[in-house]
């Protein structure tokens, strides 16, 4: 008995698995069918007048950028912390009945909570801050689900076998504290029927800031929640589910060290960046410009980390596709974390902001990087999950390259688009009058926008691809042994 | 240390925490007090603008139209004055935007109409032919919540201190004074007068006659709103 591997207990894993693939599949429709809008304005009312008010553009974006960020990728940080938390600490979820009470407890309000929030975006029940749109209700909620993943994180570390917590626990202890940190703050709020004494509506809420320092806030919020969403969860699971699955030991332990503490000092003093140029006082936009070019350090350090961890056994990217996975997630977020601070540079950004190319770049993060690895984490983790292999290698060669395509037409095209639209926008005749109107500045744009829509489709297909590759691995990959699940996870033709 | 951390979870922890907290406090904390101030001539919204800007968010204005003007020639040539932080004063939340698909709207009610509004919310390709912006049909037929705004200026008045039936300074010298109802009746007649003002000057017969009969319909209220962004 005392020598038998500990048996792991992924009952939540796969219930977070499960709407990782969901979230993923319902966001990146629902982005997809933006961009078409966008192109193509008549498909606003593709559902006819009656239920346009739902269809439209402005009541589909925030559910589109809530949906990928709390549906699809929250659940894929949370689905990866019920499979990894365990096997690093070394002990499993079914020796404590309580911290499996609590996984479960945690599953099932965070359904709800995806329920009220689809429903009340629809409904246009909002604040209107970016990916803080949830009235003070689904709020509240945030809170309890949050602070339960934080009891259940805590409680795991204290039953561990392993005393010392490996570097994937570090950035997920980080998740869990930045996000908590931040979501408190920035939405603080009084909800006005009861300081009113019963008047209007009940879920209505007002801000505790006003105007510059709500905004401060708010990109406070809105760039750290990139951070403590986007890259630091990301960035534990390459650290776990790269070394694994190629089997070779992370490269330097100091770089991870040093890539860690750099990035928690940095990141926080980057928000400014997103308000260059507004009624902010100077100095905050110049600490905002200064450390977002620091903050390619860190970022770098955790990159270049992982793609020397691959040193020596390259040829695995050619025969892997699950390595090919990680290591473009890994080149992507090198890139995005280069194209962030240059946009955040003074000069470029006063000709990037409220222009496409910073949509661009949100993407080819989200889409390259983060997606990306998430992917690949639920591929690795499949097989030992569900104990069968991955179903289609080929499947996953074909989503691969049709999903790269797809990022590389979003980012390229907007890269286009954004700078075309900046250079109007300033543009002056030889009077010194505006040379073109705004829609001038528009039309132009819809080549690009086509071409958007046309790489967001690209990756929705596959989507679908990674969707049917895990269903058929649930349900009829061959069976497999313990013995084959050491490191490259087994796959079917 | 950090070997030593990396074994103690609860001060690992803290000191994270420590490390990612204290950049929001040196950036944020020291101009609090004085970016709230307003300047002379920002007044309060009225209840009707105010119900207007909800349906703003409602409908998620932001996503494609900014409310900051950059101090650039090319941005002050286009959209007037250059925003100053004081004029935000009483935007709980703030809707600058990130994204502009549209153009800014900060000063929009210095060079749009009322008439212009209802033609272009109907239809933009109408007034801006080639505009990719979708039409706002429904806000024609939904009814905007009065009741909500006012409950909003009561707790705003009686927490942000924000000065409703006071006098506030305006740019010529003069003075002003919104005025706040002290019911939710009062509320209600005092938006219906102001939306009486903003119907006279629109040609929808449906919108007409729903004012007429005491109801206010959402593009009432969010045409106030955008006739007070100067």
């Amino acid at each position: 008995m005392e020598n038998r591997p500990l048996e792991y207990d992924y009952t939540v894993a796969k219930m977070f698995m499960l709407t990782t693939v969901v979230l993923g599949i319902v966001g990146m429709l629902v982005g997809v069918i933006l961009a078409w809008e966008m192109a193509f304005p008549a498909v606003n009312t593709i559902a006819g007048q009656g239920l346009a008010e739902y269809t439209n553009f402005s009541r589909l974006r925030p559910l589109h950028t809530d949906a990928v960020i709390f549906g699809f990728t929250v659940s894929g940080i949370f689905a990866t912390w019920y499979y990894v938390g365990q096997r690093v600490l070394k002990v499993s979820m079914a020796e404590s009945k309580f911290l499996m009470f609590l996984g479960k407890l945690h599953f099932w309000l965070y359904l709800m909570l995806v329920v009220a929030v689809v429903g009340s975006l629809l409904l246009g029940i909002t604040t209107s801050k970016e990916y803080a749109e949830f009235e003070w209700p689904i709020d509240i909620a945030v809170v309890v689900v949050w602070v339960i993943w934080g009891l259940q994180i805590f409680g795991l570390i204290g039953i561990r076998r392993e005393k010392s917590l490996y570097i994937s626990i570090w950035y997920y202890i980080a998740t869990f504290l930045g996000i908590a940190m931040l979501y408190l703050f920035n939405n603080m709020e009084i909800p006005t029927y009861f300081a009113s004494g019963g008047i209007g509506s009940w879920y209505h809420s007002v801000s505790m800031y006003s105007g510059t320092n709500d905004a401060l806030v708010q990109w406070w919020y809105g760039h750290n929640a990139v951070a403590f969403g986007f890259t630091v969860p990301i960035v534990a699971m390459i650290y776990y589910f790269l070394p694994k699955e190629s089997g070779q030991a992370v490269y330097s332990y100091k770089l991870s060290l040093l890539a860690f503490w750099g990035l928690m000092f940095v990141y926080l003093w980057a928000g400014g960046h997103h308000l260059l140029f507004s009624t902010v006082p100077d100095w905050m936009q110049t600490m905002g410009s200064v450390f977002s070019v620091v903050l390619i350090l860190p970022s770098w350090g955790s990159a270049i980390n992982m793609l020397l961890t691959m040193k020596g056994e390259w040829q695995q990217v050619a025969s892997s596709p699950l390595i090919k996975f990680m290591v473009l997630a890994s080149t992507f977020y090198m890139f995005s974390t280069l194209e962030g601070p240059i946009q955040a540079i003074k000069s470029v950004n006063a000709l990037a902001h409220f222009t496409d190319w910073i949509v661009g770049h949100v993407h080819d993060g989200t889409l390259g990087w983060v997606a990306f690895m998430i992917m690949a984490s639920l591929f690795h983790m499949a097989p030992r999950v569900f104990k069968r292999e991955i179903y289609s290698k080929s499947l996953m060669n074909t989503q691969f390259w049709i999903q790269t395509l797809g990022v590389v037409l979003y980012f390229t095209s907007m890269w286009i688009a954004g700078i075309t639209q900046g250079m109007m926008w300033r543009a002056h005749d030889e009077f010194g009058n505006l040379a073109y109107s705004f829609i001038d500045t528009v039309s132009v744009l819809h080549p690009y926008f086509t071409i958007r829509a046309v790489g967001g489709t690209l990756y929705l297909v596959g989507m679908f691809l990674f969707a049917y590759n895990m269903y058929k691995t649930m349900t009829s990959g061959r069976r497999v042994e313990e013995s084959e699940l050491q490191n490259a996870s087994p796959m079917g033709a | 240390m950090f070997h030593w951390l990396e074994k103690r979870p609860f001060f690992f922890a803290v000191a994270v925490f420590v490390v990612i907290s204290f950049a929001g406090l040196i950036e944020i904390l020291p101009n609090f007090a004085q970016a709230s101030q307003p300047v002379v001539g920002t007044k309060p919204y009225s209840t009707l603008e105010l119900a207007g800007r909800h349906v703003y968010i409602k409908n998620s204005c932001n996503a494609c139209h900014s409310q900051l003007i950059r101090p650039f020639k090319s941005e002050t040539d286009r959209y007037g004055h250059y925003s100053l932080s004081g004029e935000y004063a009483y935007d709980r939340p703030f809707l600058w935007g990130s994204k502009r698909t549209g153009p800014d709207l900060h000063r929009v009610g210095n060079y749009r109409t009322t008439d212009w509004h209802e033609n272009h919310m109907k239809d933009p390709t109408a007034v801006v032919p080639g505009s990719i912006m979708p039409a706002y049909g429904w806000m024609f037929k939904n009814t905007a919540d009065i009741d909500t705004a006012y409950a909003e200026q009561l707790t705003i008045q009686k927490v942000f201190a924000v000065p409703y039936n006071k006098e506030v300074p305006l740019a010529d010298g003069s003075k002003a004074t919104v005025a706040l109802a002290d019911s939710v009746e009062g509320a209600r007649a005092s938006a219906l007068e102001e939306a009486k003002v903003i119907a006279a000057d629109m040609k929808d017969q449906d919108v007409k006659d729903a004012v007429a009969a005491g109801e206010i319909p959402e593009i009432v209220a969010i045409i106030a709103y955008l006739n007070s962004l100067k």
